[in-house]
């Protein structure tokens, strides 16, 4: 009654609207948008209390120590401990990824997206590269604990490091990204137009001079962006390097020759933040800290392929 | 045809349109340093099955087959109970679906058909930083935070830190935005017209939602709770900081007590690397457990992988 009794006072057009509008609120869609929003905000809010619980834990050790704590080498003292040992090795575990996977990496994309016909041997190939992609990085490790540490030990690492040297470590990490880095380079020169590669052609180009001096080109900011995640994605990877034997304690470096050091023992950052984890409580101080610094990298590193896109990538 | 000037013009020949042989050959080494690039990621697929079925295969001639069904798993007393890790394994992969599965899909369905692109922009982002968390870190966010504020709660009495329920949420938590992503990317795949034709029936949002966008992405939607139920079983860190169980456990899918995963029980077997150097069954078993994992993680993929294709095929 109380509907019929409003709809006298109402216009025609309120009226119209509101039955085509179902009536008013329906509590039960308002219930259901406030489920969805719900569950979208407990998973941001769990990145803020997240970032806000290492933040809050770590920012006095940086308060208290200044940029000593990013200058000292692994110690059993708290209040000596510091990262220095675990970025280094993580930088020179990067520039395996780096040197290591990126030219495969790209090359692969090249051949499946520029040359190769659809064989079924061209699909066995991208199955392989989709599936790898999603083995557990663990798995990554046994292969290179198995391969680089055991089998290869002679090349990787005959002195003390008894094969769980930086090499067997670099390279396992450029095996574990290799897969990333192909899929994202084959979409970035997936997404270049044909007529890009037909105007090469037509003007008597052949395929390595289109690839070349067209497509490659025009697909490089996406191939850019992709690479730098795939470098921040194995940043963060811990599993595989305790598999190949990254040291987890203390560890003490003066190696002089470049040999030496890839042959030699080494750190990474994930590496210190398990150790520390698994240390009595006076570390956890240290544990965010570090924490902290492999976050504020991460972030960098993202911000970084995130400008990239944005400023170099083009719609078609 | 142009005017012909004084000579006649010899008639255009394949090889005149061939280029030089020097062209030819650079562009058929160019090919064949493309493929070899190609086929290094087949050989280490290769060399994956090879080196952990060699060992696994190692492991299964030495070991007592009577050892591997016990209900324990204690590598150090050559204890093998392969079904401790697998529940423990299944247990944790459980409690993370049972976490990530309501916020994963309510996230991907609020993004795709309830936020406006200004509200996307924002928030798709902050779960991407959410997916770039490494997983170290949740790990110990498990261990510090969620053990002692969630989990406490939830379970009476208990005195352990480490708790599967602890690793659970932790590794839920880590899957949240690849559901997410996964799901709304086919949410969104959905075509225009379907919703169009919903709602000009006069249906509301949410039923267009529910009848319409979810049945018509339910593959893609599928795919995406495969595809996290095989990250959580093969994630590594979370757990082995969180669930306990270093040394070795007995058999237990109690949430709230420690227990060991097939993950985490390998990186507890490479840590003690005095364990691994000697001469026990140690050191191969490790490969066993990762060609197990390997396969069940593989069968997943796969299968997510056909359902992702039905998605591609249907528009």
């Amino acid at each position: 009654m109380a509907r019929g009794g409003g709809a006298a006072e109402m216009t025609t057009t309120e009226l119209v609207r509101r039955s085509l509008a179902g009536g008013g609120v329906n509590l039960r869609s308002l219930a259901f948008e406030g489920v969805l929003t719900v569950a979208l905000l407990v998973a941001l809010g769990i990145l803020a209390w997240l970032l806000a619980v290492i933040v809050i834990g770590g920012l006095p050790v940086f308060f208290e120590r200044g940029t000593d704590f990013l200058t000292s080498d692994l110690s059993a003292n708290p209040d000596r401990a510091g990262v220095a040992q675990g970025i280094v090795g993580s930088l020179m575990l990067m520039g395996f990824v780096v040197i290591v996977s990126f030219p495969l990496g790209i090359g692969a994309a090249i051949y499946l997206e520029e040359y190769a016909r659809d064989t079924w041997g061209t699909r066995l190939i991208n199955t392989i590269v989709r599936n790898l992609a999603g083995v557990p990085s663990i798995v990554y490790g046994l292969l290179g604990l198995a391969v680089f540490v055991v089998a290869l030990r002679e090349w990787t690492g005959p002195g003390n490091a008894q094969g769980q040297s930086l090499v067997s470590g670099g390279l396992t990490m450029a095996i574990l990204v290799l897969p990333i880095v192909i899929i994202t380079a084959a979409e970035a020169l997936r997404a270049v137009p044909a007529s890009i590669r037909e105007a090469g052609f037509g003007v008597g180009a052949t395929r390595w001079e289109v690839v070349r001096s067209h497509v490659v080109p025009y697909a490089a900011p996406g191939i850019l962006t992709g690479t730098i995640l795939a470098v921040a994605r194995a940043f963060g990877e811990t599993a595989p390097l305790i598999m190949v034997g990254a040291v987890v304690g203390g560890l003490s470096t003066s190696y002089e020759g470049v040999i030496e050091t890839i042959q030699g023992r080494y750190t990474a950052l994930p590496t210190t933040v398990y150790d520390w984890a698994r240390k009595p409580a006076d570390f956890a101080a240290n544990t965010y800290a570090a924490i902290i610094v492999l976050l504020v990298v991460l972030l960098a590193v993202n911000a970084l392929a995130i400008f990239l896109r944005n400023r170099l990538e083009r719609r078609w | 045809m142009a005017p012909s000037t004084g000579a006649q013009p010899r008639a255009l020949i394949v090889t005149d349109l061939r280029g030089s042989s020097a062209r030819r050959r650079r562009e058929a080494a160019v090919r064949t340093v493309f493929l070899a690039a190609a086929g290094t990621s087949v050989v280490i697929s290769l060399l994956i099955i090879v080196s952990l079925a060699g060992e696994a295969f190692n492991f299964l001639t030495r070991v007592d087959p009577a050892l591997l069904w016990e209900r324990g798993w204690f590598p150090r007393r050559d204890l093998y109970g392969v079904p401790t890790i697998v529940a423990g394994t299944l247990t944790i992969a459980g409690i993370a679906m049972l976490v990530a599965t309501p916020l994963g899909l309510g996230s991907a369905i609020y993004l795709s058909e309830y936020a406006s692109p200004r509200v996307r922009r924002t928030l798709k982002p902050a779960l991407e930083i959410l997916a770039g968390i490494p997983s170290v870190v949740l790990g110990y966010f498990a261990l510090t935070v969620i053990s002692p504020t969630l989990v406490d709660r939830v379970c009476p009495g208990i005195t352990d830190v480490f708790t599967m329920a602890a690793a659970g949420i932790g590794v839920g938590i880590l899957i949240t935005p690849l559901i997410a992503s996964v799901a709304e990317d086919a949410m969104t795949a959905v075509p225009r017209s379907l919703r169009e034709a919903s709602y000009g029936l006069g249906a509301r949002r949410r039923h267009t939602s529910i009848r319409v966008v979810v049945p018509a992405a339910v593959s893609g939607i599928v795919a995406s709770l495969i595809l996290g139920l095989s990250r959580g079983i093969g994630e590594t860190m979370v757990v082995a900081i969180a669930a306990g169980g270093l040394g070795g456990s007995l058999f237990s899918i109690n949430p709230c007590g420690p227990g060991q995963t097939m993950t985490a029980a390998m990186t507890a077997l490479a840590t003690g690397s005095d364990q691994v150097a000697g001469a026990s069954l140690a050191f191969p078993s490790l490969f066993f457990v990762g060609l197990l994992l390997f396969a069940m993680t593989l069968g997943l993929n796969l299968l997510a992988d056909r359902f992702v294709r039905r998605v591609r095929s249907g528009y």
